[in-house]
């Protein structure tokens, strides 16, 4: 018998913490998978499973009642053994027919690359799934991972995110067999804390929603987020109002409500003085709740709540958060009142006692070395042209920047560090471009943030960055796998993509030689050995190629092949790979990379350079047209090239080279490079060589994969 | 914009009301009602009917009233919202019943909450206490929006896995009164029938915040809390050298006073701005390193009472 099962696994919790409930359904998801695949139980049914802040919930209809049997087929002694002259089973047969348990005339021979041999067949019977169910299901609760676990009755009992206090475990609306921590499946869920039954029966996933629903608790999270976002409609768009985006925010708060509800509160207009940034913080991080903006974008005198009620009847709970938020934001206008009473700079000082990092010093330390760095970039980017980058302006950004972490806005509001200090700036008359550049000098945060909006914010920023880089390594604290404590692998993305987005031009290796300069000449005066800024340059490169690859769409290939012929500017390797890809596609190109593949090959074979390479091309050595004809067109390319090259005109460049493709297939074709005569051979080498450096400047072809292959 | 809704509640009640009621709904339900701890502490769980009687397996079921003092918080009595001292209610039951939020929740009710028309949630909030080598595992419990209660699962204390678990909750007492009340201030909640709780505390509040953050001698305070940890440091050396007797006599309880001394006057150190990161990190070392031998020794103790006792019952 096969037949379809329907199965309902709820685990019943106290609240687990918002941000894990997603995860944790899909760890439950693929570990029943696990358990039922090898089960053979699942056939062709899925398992779904979702979560609620008191409930983690598993469901699937179609699985095999039993398992299917399964039919083995054990050998036994060789059939000349087994049978004696006149074909009756001598001792062995019967000794094998018994035990395996069958009669002996049931045996059967097979062949095999051996011989004959006896052979019985087992039939193993398969087992119901509630039996397997019953044993895999506690496996599987034990087995999902969280971050940080509890114990919650005795030092050896269960361990999970919170206690655990029910378990609805059914298999075609009985209960499985199991004890887990004290706790027995049992038919019962529990609805909504404060307005549903705390007892509802459910039968199974047909009636488990719509019985807990009565119960007011939406098990779906898709059906809480619907909830959620209908209503907010609902109570802005009248009014000409918006919630300020926040999909992070909306996941969350799907997650925090069992029965989500949204609310409409005021606050204060008073209030609109302090900056959009506080304001938006305050309600968003402390209070979960989202700002509301006018048409104009604005922040609007109101906030949305969203509470784990059906409604707010009379307004109560609406007063109850307007409250909490008005001492929330009085706090905050106390910091931001409090912390100008004296200038950002008289904050310098006390960075003294804060350490940045044990081996690093403190934060006054590492500010007088990104003061140096940050002069140091501004100027480098003076010189190259960019009149708006200030030396000046970028060391006082850089003296103020970490000033805000002693002042009690980010001591109370951390995530807020840098704009605090920028919005300070601002407000105490310090230029725009210092005070922005303090503001946006953390930034970017991840492969999606913006870069700093100015030069000073991004000679700030790298600073900043290049310093944790270059001390973190020096000090040996490497990232490994998923160990990164000081976020090491954000700063170095960030670093890059300010380069690419601003198009700075810069010596990556000066760049990071740079950083290690400020680190040796000021405290802690560490030092940092060549090899530490090969590590940094490579770990550099390596975030370089994830932007390029990932967030730029290059292909693999064409990142290489750029990247080979020179990454140290990294603008210009940018360019050169943009040439690269919008070439590559043309008639000539691929088959000329094929042949550069080849000349690779061919050189690589013929030992180190320095047997065979020649000063120079000697055409009077020449013996062919193919290679007098090669060498010319070369000749004639390289001159062309070289100068669109220079005039930054790479494509052009690229398109010149590819023209060769003609002469160097007529080479190939007609010409044995590994010539007897010893100076025709070394000549032809030499020939190639050449060709291969000088026409691998803009990228190395010898990189690109031919054919459709990315 | 002034909130246009009257709060439901007109007559919440008033302080001490809210207290004596929180206290009968937890003596009701087998708890030893204690009383606050007199030596300094910043939260109830210092005090050594939660920090010690959390170790070992004894059952255990204590509410009291913690003033606690935090020296950092302090804002001269102007500050609607921040208090040098604050009054929590301290509830330990251990082991943790299985229907502890439930019993929670009730607790809630009794003073006047009622829970279907209010949003109230759990929210993670995992708690710790580096001082304490101490930590748990819970929720913050918000009100409306507002914070009204740490729920606690205690996992470790002392350093010492904790078997069986306790449950440590602990009211924000201002708070609630003043959700109670309908209140913006707490200088304004009503303390009795007659008394404002400025009328009762404000002075308090205001003086300390002038010690704390203008006078006290940060020298002193750094010799004092030298002398202490020195004073609770040969007392806890001393217990190696006794016999069983003098182990079973041993006042580890005076030894844990040192360690809260000290625990206080680093709060006091840390509110004059006196302490860097660094040594912020070498100084909770101190204390924690304290706090940690006090409980062994305490659990020694219990362990081998235990013993003793059962050894007694045997041969009777």
């Amino acid at each position: 018998m096969k037949g379809a099962s329907e199965f309902l696994l709820e685990i019943g919790c106290e609240e687990i913490p918002a941000g894990m409930i997603a995860h944790a359904a899909q760890e439950l998801q693929v570990i029943l998978e696990k358990y039922l695949t090898s089960a053979n139980l699942l056939d062709r049914a899925k398992i779904e499973t979702f979560g609620a802040p008191r409930r983690l919930v598993a469901m699937a209809s179609g699985l095999r009642t039993v398992q299917a049997d399964v039919t083995r087929e054990v050998t036994g002694p060789p059939k000349s053994v087994a049978y004696d002259s006149v074909g009756q089973p001598t001792r062995a047969a019967e000794s094998f027919a018994a035990k395996q348990g069958v009669p002996v005339a049931s045996l059967h021979t097979v062949s095999t690359p051996r011989g004959e041999y006896l052979a019985a067949k087992q039939v193993e019977r398969g087992r119901p799934a509630r039996q397997i169910l019953s044993e895999v299901v506690p496996r599987a609760i034990r087995e999902i991972p969280w971050p940080r676990s509890m114990y919650w009755t005795t030092a050896d009992g269960l361990r999970f995110i919170r206690p655990i206090r029910w378990i609805v475990a059914l298999l075609d609306g009985q209960p499985l067999q199991f004890e887990i921590d004290g706790l027995k499946p049992a038919k019962f869920s529990a609805g909504h804390r404060f307005l549903g039954k705390a007892r509802v029966a459910v039968s199974g996933p047909r009636d488990y929603e719509r019985r807990l629903r009565s119960c007011y608790v939406l098990a779906r999270p898709a059906d809480r987020r619907k909830k959620i976002e209908k209503e907010i409609h609902a109570l802005t768009v009248r009014k000409g109002l918006r919630a300020h985006s926040d999909p992070g925010l909306t996941e969350l708060v799907t997650y925090l409500n069992e029965y989500p509800s949204v609310i409409l509160g005021d606050f204060d207009p008073g209030y609109l003085d302090l900056p959009q940034e506080i304001l938006v913080t305050v309600m968003r991080d402390h209070q979960k709740y989202f700002a509301v903006e006018n048409a104009r974008g604005e922040i609007a005198p109101h906030f949305l709540a969203v509470i784990n009620l059906a409604s707010d009847s009379g307004g109560v709970v609406r007063a109850g958060h307007e409250r909490v938020l008005r001492a929330r934001f009085a706090d905050a206008r106390f910091f931001w009142q409090a912390d100008q009473k004296c200038r950002l700079a008289d904050y310098l000082p006390r960075l003294a006692s804060v350490t940045y990092e044990s081996r690093l010093g403190s934060y006054h330390d590492k500010v007088e070395r990104m003061r140096w760095l940050s002069r140091w970039l501004a100027e480098q980017w003076f010189n190259s042209g960019i009149p708006q980058s200030s030396v000046a302006e970028a060391d006082r950004a850089a003296e103020l920047a970490k000033c805000d972490l002693v002042t009690d806005m980010v001591r109370e509001f951390t995530e807020l560090q840098g704009i605090v200090g920028g919005l300070y700036a601002k407000a105490q008359g310090e230029p725009e471009e210092v005070s922005w550049a303090i503001y946006d000098h953390y930034r970017p945060v991840g492969p999606e943030d913006q870069i700093p909006r100015n030069y000073t914010g991004c000679a700030v920023a790298m600073a900043d960055k290049l310093d944790a880089l270059v001390g973190c390594f020096a000090a040996g604290m490497i990232p490994s796998g998923s160990s990164d404590p000081f976020a090491l692998r954000r700063a170095a993305l960030g670093v890059v993509k300010i380069i690419l987005e601003r198009k700075l031009p810069l010596s990556l290796s000066a760049t990071v030689a740079a950083a290690g300069k400020a680190l040796a000449t000021h405290a802690p005066k560490m030092r940092v050995t060549p090899q530490v800024e090969r590590q940094v340059l490579e770990f550099l490169l390596d975030r370089t190629r994830y932007i390029l690859r990932e967030r730029m769409g290059f292909a693999y290939d064409e990142v290489s092949a750029a990247l080979a012929a020179g990454a140290d500017d990294l603008v210009d390797a940018v360019r050169r790979l943009e040439a690269l890809k919008s070439i590559r596609r043309t008639k000539n190109f691929e088959p000329l990379a094929v042949s550069f593949k080849r000349i690779r090959k061919i050189l690589e074979k013929a030992g180190p350079a320095s047997t065979w390479r020649g000063s120079a091309v000697h055409p009077e050595v020449f013996t062919d047209t193919a290679e007098r004809d090669l060498h010319r067109a070369a000749t004639e390319v390289a001159r062309k090239s070289s100068e669109l090259k220079k005039a930054g005109k790479y494509r052009e460049a690229l398109q010149e080279i590819a023209e060769l493709r003609p002469a160097v297939d007529r080479f190939f074709d007609e010409v044995l490079v590994m010539a007897e005569d010893e100076n025709v051979r070394k000549n032809r080498l030499t020939l190639l060589a050449e060709l291969l450096s000088e026409f691998s400047t803009i990228a190395d072809f010898s990189e690109i994969a031919s054919g459709e292959g990315r | 914009m002034k909130s246009k809704v009257k709060h439901e509640v007109p007559k919440g009640l008033d302080f001490q009301r809210l207290i004596l009621r929180l206290q009968e709904f937890w003596a009701e339900r087998g708890c030893v009602l204690q009383q606050p701890y007199d030596v300094e502490v910043g939260a109830g769980t210092m005090h050594p009917e939660t920090f010690l009687r959390v170790l070992g397996p004894e059952p255990y079921r204590v509410a009291y009233i913690q003033p606690s003092r935090r020296p950092a918080d302090g804002r001269y009595g102007e500050n609607p919202n921040r208090l040098y001292k604050h009054m929590q209610l301290q509830v330990i039951l251990k082991p943790a019943p299985a229907d502890v939020q439930d019993v929670y929740l009730a607790s809630l009710r009794a003073i006047g909450i009622d829970l279907r028309r209010h949003d109230i949630r759990f929210e993670e909030d995992n708690w710790e206490s580096p001082t304490l080598g101490a930590w748990g595992i819970g929720w913050q419990v918000l009100l409306d929006g507002l914070e009204i209660t740490q729920f606690t699962y205690f996992q470790q204390c002392g350093g010492i896995d904790l078997d069986p678990v306790s449950v440590e909750l602990t009211y924000g007492l201002e708070r609630i009164a003043a959700f109670l009340q309908g209140v913006d201030n707490v200088f304004d909640l009503r303390w009795s029938a007659d008394r404002t709780y400025g009328q009762v505390r404000l002075a308090e509040e205001q003086q300390f915040s002038v010690y704390s953050f203008e006078q006290a001698d940060t020298d002193t305070t750094r010799q004092l809390f030298d002398l202490s940890e020195k004073e609770a440091e040969r007392l806890l050396r001393s217990y190696l050298d006794q016999d069983a007797e003098g182990k079973r006599r041993f006042p580890v309880l005076a030894a844990y006073d040192l360690c809260l001394k000290c625990s206080h006057l680093f709060n006091l150190l840390d509110s004059r701005g006196a302490i860097s990161t660094t040594e912020r990190a070498a100084l909770i070392g101190r204390v924690r390193a304290l706090a940690c031998r006090v409980a062994a020794i305490y659990l020694e103790q219990q362990s081998s009472t235990a013993s003793r006792s059962e050894n007694a019952q045997v041969a009777s």
